[in-house]
């Protein structure tokens, strides 16, 4: 099957231009999202991971390589607006701050300007705002005022917004990043929810407990991809993240500190704290055991 | 930091000119000015205080609320009143003083009396009724929808209808933003020793200037962002666009637009046939 999203050697830069590149904000980057994936994008500040997601809606254009959505290119010729409205209307985009996307002074109406934008005749309208707020759980919010809903439910508006779209792909730009830990949690079991109905998710975050949640976690640097694959076997290559300046998940750093002080070989992947606070437990009375048996 | 802004004065107790299209409601305030501007005689303006008094009643904001509306203005009220009472000249002499001598004379006629009562009762019905079918009775959402659809005729001129109602959207939108935002700011100037509250007028106006200019800033990061959103959600103006919620005038509608044109057809028609005292 076609991949949704499909880079293949893209360059971007902000500065400079094409004859003059100067630094590179995505570099040769080549990489296959494919449908109904829950990848990760993680990164370092100034790693080229926001400038990848802009580049996959359209928003910035790259200056050499190409991008294909679902096997069309999108690079590389005059776009009409039509194409863009194409793309746009595939893959949709949270940003990080809930206050700067929202358009309107009552939530559905925010959530209907999107399907408005794209022409859909307004009953239909109505069914696709009353499904997408019934999804992410804001129903009951929505002839209330954006400014009075917590961050957390405004993000959760702004989801609404983009799922009325009805995107194949929704493309979370840091979108938990000015959060409390509440609104963090609310907007991250809604994305499972999408992910799981069906929904392919590209989660950009600085978070590592949302990261392992993936199926794929792409680790960029420099405007690179610096490793990608299972989240299991990137995160156990503790010292490697390190080198790119990224922390691991809490408890793959504790028990990795472990083992490596006690030469123990209890496994990497755990990310739940329950299950981590149970194998170190056990290791523990089973080395105990051991001295007292000695 | 969450301020409980109310844009607006909206009070919703869903009566009849709460629901009417706010079209119709923008047509009948039209009507309601000119007619005010047109009336002369005293019997119109005790028929549009009538209207006005019955507005109320059917909208069901209380009153007190409207009355309280007209509090900032009651300077401006008093002081024409005031003006008129001095300056009109009429036939009844009441009262008359020389101040200074040859060369200032107090004079005050009966139809200047008159003249400042029914000036200050204009001041006032304008009012309340402005008030009452715009702020208290339709919310500012339904307002810019009613001029946006109501005005959709002049596109054809080239008047840019709908780009105006979506920065009006956008401005109610980030009223509330805006000052959470200017409190925030104000906040981390005071945390560093700014003293906004003492000194004359040059120096506390000096002090504003580190709020208004992190203030634009982030207006402009704020408007360059929400810019990227709008497109991200294919927004490209008004052309080809729908509406969720699509106004549609009903029968109620059409008999208030022509209880409208009668009120107005009525003050023209009280001011030629009835004999009350005229307006100078």
């Amino acid at each position: 099957m076609e991949p949704l999203i499909k880079f293949e050697n893209v360059c971007y830069t902000y500065t400079g231009n094409d004859a003059e590149p100067g630094m590179f904000a995505v570099h040769d980057l080549s990489l296959e999202i494919k449908e109904g994936e829950f990848v990760a994008i993680l990164g370092h500040n100034g790693s080229g991971k926001s400038t990848t997601a802009k580049l996959m809606n359209m928003i910035l254009a790259p200056n050499s390589g190409d991008i294909y959505v679902e096997g069309n290119k999108i690079t590389g010729r005059e776009l009409t607006d039509e194409d863009v409205f194409e793309v746009r209307k595939k893959i949709g985009m949270v940003f990080q701050n809930p206050d700067n996307q929202i358009v309107a002074t009552i939530v559905e109406e925010d959530v209907a300007f999107g399907p408005e934008n794209l022409g859909v005749p307004s009953q239909e309208i109505r069914k696709r705002v009353d499904e997408a707020l019934d999804i992410v759980g804001m129903r009951e919010y929505a002839r209330h005022a954006p400014h009075k809903l917590s961050g957390g439910q405004k993000q959760r508006v702004a989801i609404a917004g983009v799922i009325a779209m009805k995107p194949k792909c929704i493309i979370f730009d840091e979108s938990t990043a000015m959060l409390d830990p509440m609104g963090r949690k609310e907007v991250m079991n809604t994305i499972r929810r999408l992910n799981k109905e069906g929904m392919t998710v590209i989660l950009i975050t600085h978070y590592m407990n949302e990261a392992v949640l993936a199926d794929r976690v792409i680790v960029m640097k420099s405007g690179e991809i610096y490793e990608q694959g299972d989240p299991k076997d990137v995160f156990c290559n503790v010292e490697r993240l390190w080198e790119a300046g990224l922390e691991v998940p809490q408890t793959t750093e504790l028990i990795f500190k472990l083992n490596k002080k006690f030469g123990w070989e209890i496994p990497l992947g755990v990310y739940d704290f329950d299950t981590c606070a149970r194998l170190v437990t056990e290791k523990i009375k089973e080395v105990r055991g051991e001295n007292v048996g000695n | 930091m969450a301020l409980d802004v109310t844009i607006g004065q909206y009070y919703g107790t869903g009566s009849v000119i709460h629901r009417l299209d706010p079209r119709a409601k923008l047509l009948f305030v039209l009507t309601f000015i000119v007619s005010i501007f047109v009336a002369k005689d005293v019997y119109a303006f005790a028929f549009l205080a009538l209207v006005v008094i019955a507005s109320v009643l059917i909208s069901r904001v209380p009153i007190r609320l409207v009355l309280k509306g007209l509090k900032p203005l009651v300077i401006i009220i008093l002081f024409t009143s005031v003006l008129n009472i001095f300056l009109t000249r009429g036939e009844e002499l009441l009262f008359t003083k020389e101040i200074i001598k040859d060369f200032w004379t107090v004079n005050i006629y009966k139809e200047g009396l008159i003249n400042a009562a029914l000036l200050a009762l204009r001041i006032i019905i304008l009012l309340m009724g402005t008030s009452v079918y715009f702020s208290y009775a339709t919310t500012p959402i339904e307002l810019t929808d009613g001029l946006e659809r109501g005005l959709a005729p002049l596109k054809k001129i080239k008047v840019p209808v709908h780009e105006f109602a979506m920065m009006m959207t956008i401005a109610l939108r980030f009223i509330p933003t805006l000052i959470d935002e200017t409190i925030k700011i104000m906040n981390a100037q005071k945390a560093r020793g700014a003293d906004f509250s003492t000194g004359g007028l040059i120096k506390r106006a000096k002090a504003l200037i580190p709020i208004i200019i992190p203030l634009f800033v982030s207006s402009f990061r704020r408007a360059e962002e929400l810019a990227t959103a709008m497109e991200c959600r294919c927004y490209h103006g008004g052309n080809g666009r729908t509406r969720m919620n699509v106004l549609k005038m009903k029968i109620r509608d059409y008999v208030f637009i022509f209880l409208s044109l009668t009120m107005l057809a009525g003050v023209i028609l009280i001011n030629i046939y009835a004999n009350g005292y005229k307006l100078l």
